[in-house]
């Protein structure tokens, strides 16, 4: 296809003894918004790091936006790549504001010696608007909820005006309103920008409804991959998370679609 | 009074010497404080001061086994830190005790007086030369000159390392570009401050200003003034009570982060009235 803007070939990468990716390939074209799913370890934020480059490959080619990733030459490539990770602590005296945090996404892009101009400013003024967060923008990042950090780093990434966007559970340890509140934001974003973008969730209730491709995942390889109705067997379900399939058929009735 | 001695050259090398290394100790403490290193520095500080004593044992300039050592040891620290060990203080306490350790061999080695050895250990910031002035302005002026230039990749490193690597910053390198200041800074203030207590005049000022703001660029500023102002009350202490300069200035540095702790704003509970909040709604 020839606007596969993302091809991953074999990918094998491994930290210390585990093996996170066990030979995993990959395409995604342009435009396309894929869910990654499956079980707590199963490779899915590695997968999501090899495509920006942070991850380090022991074997197998990557091609992303026309890079091959090779260990060190990744900086033009993370540029264009926005990357909301998972949602971590943080120190609530730390002395940075949320405005200062989305500006972040734009250093890149500055390059070395140069300073925010106006359009940066802009720009990060508008990010903000769209996920919400005019109001709170002169507040030290740590003092933000949890849903409340994470639209933050999603105006951060927008700010980067990316062609990728790569979110790690951007919705685990958030309560279900602001669950339901990111993945809005999220649905939003995509029929804005039309953004190819990659979601890691291990919750199946966390899916937005835009996601029409789903990779399953699990130990490192890919177990599935094709459009959510098709994939989400009953059967596919029970071997992803070795549960039986009564048990998938229980769950699935508390999913919520958004 | 008799404040005739701020007259004589000697101390006001002692003035230009505390300035200078004020400013670039606690402007390189923002990094150790915000960066969650302090223990870090306190390895990289014995470990100059064990390059210094290996130079006075073997007749080279001290100075250099400083910044040698100190360079080694983050050159061995750098890659735990910057792998995001979960741990790494049980690595950094073996090369900490070390360290430790060869700085006491070589002071055992040494033959003769010692007394350059023990002024290396708590500093002589009184008998400081033009040399060591220029030094210190060397490094205050890189250490200010290179936070300006950089201050974007800095902010952005510290505030989350792996989220400025993932927006194109090459956070690795900034990492050992603040060791590398940290080291250079520390061997510059060796001779003033001595190698036990380097590390104070490094932490103090930061912990102090990082009670008090919410802004980098503020705790910069913040953190060198007290840097600065740690030297130049604990210089007059010093002369005013005869007691010795390298630990004045340190106990100072800990009282100016004692007053900030205890009037830091980012301490305070918002005064509520019991009868101003809101009832649950039934």
């Amino acid at each position: 296809m020839s606007d596969t803007i993302i091809d991953i070939e074999r990918a094998v990468v491994s930290f210390r003894e585990d093996v996170a990716l066990r030979g995993v390939s990959l395409k995604v074209s342009s435009g396309e918004f894929v869910g990654i799913v499956g079980p707590n370890g199963a490779g899915k934020t590695t997968l999501l790091t090899v495509v920006n480059g942070l991850g380090k490959l022991l074997s197998g080619q990557v091609r992303v936006l026309g890079h091959t990733l090779k260990s060190g030459n990744g900086h033009a490539l993370r540029k264009k790549v926005g990357y909301v990770p998972q949602l971590e602590n943080i120190d609530p005296r730390m002395p940075i504001n949320v405005h200062e945090v989305v500006m972040i996404g734009r250093y890149g892009l500055l390059g070395p010696l140069k300073r925010p101009g106006k359009t940066d400013w802009k720009i990060v003024d508008e990010m903000l608007e769209l996920v919400g967060m005019t109001q709170l923008k002169n507040r030290p990042i740590g003092h933000l909820s949890g849903g409340e950090q994470q639209r933050v780093a999603i105006a951060r990434c927008l700010a980067q005006e990316p062609e990728i966007l790569l979110l790690d559970e951007p919705t685990a340890s958030l309560d279900f309103r602001a669950q339901r509140e990111i993945l809005e934001l999220v649905k939003l974003i995509h029929n804005l920008r039309h953004l190819t973008s990659l979601f890691v969730t291990h919750d199946l209730t966390t899916l937005p409804t835009i996601c029409n491709r789903l990779v399953l995942m699990k130990k490192g390889l890919i177990w599935g991959d094709g459009s959510p109705e098709k994939i989400l067997t009953d059967l596919n379900l029970s071997r992803l998370y070795d549960i039986p399939v009564s048990e998938v058929k229980r769950k699935r009735e508390e999913i919520i679609p958004v | 009074m008799d404040l005739s001695i701020f007259g004589y050259q000697f101390m006001q090398n002692a003035i230009l010497s505390a300035f200078l290394g004020g400013i670039a100790c606690g402007t390189i403490g923002v990094f150790v404080v915000l960066m969650h290193m302090p223990f870090i520095g306190v390895c990289m500080a014995h470990a100059a001061f064990a390059g210094a004593l290996l130079g006075l044992w073997l007749g080279f300039n001290p100075l250099i086994g400083a910044f040698t050592f100190s360079l080694l040891a983050a050159a061995v620290i750098g890659p735990l830190a910057d792998r995001g060990e979960l741990n790494p203080e049980t690595s950094v306490g073996v090369i900490f005790s070390l360290m430790l350790g060869l700085a006491f061999l070589f002071m055992g080695l040494m033959s003769g007086t010692k007394s350059g050895a023990l002024e290396l250990l708590w500093g002589s910031i009184l008998t400081n030369t033009r040399g060591d002035i220029v030094l210190l302005g060397i490094i205050a002026a890189v250490v200010v000159g290179v936070v300006f230039a950089f201050y974007k990749e800095f902010q952005a490193t510290i505030f989350h390392r792996d989220m400025a690597l993932s927006v194109g910053i090459p956070s690795a390198l900034i990492l050992y570009g603040i060791l590398f200041l940290t080291g250079a800074t520390i061997t510059a203030s060796l001779r003033s401050i001595g190698g036990l207590l380097i590390f104070s005049l490094i932490l103090n000022p930061a912990a102090a200003a990082y009670q008090l703001t919410y802004s980098m660029k503020r705790m910069f500023f913040l953190s060198a003034t007290f840097g600065v102002l740690s030297g130049w009350i604990g210089l007059l202490f010093s002369y005013l009570f005869n007691i010795p300069s390298g630990a004045t200035i340190v106990i100072i540095s800990s009282v100016i982060f004692m007053l900030a702790t205890i009037f830091s704003p980012k301490k305070k509970v918002k005064d509520l009235k019991v009868g101003s909040l809101p009832e649950a709604e039934s």
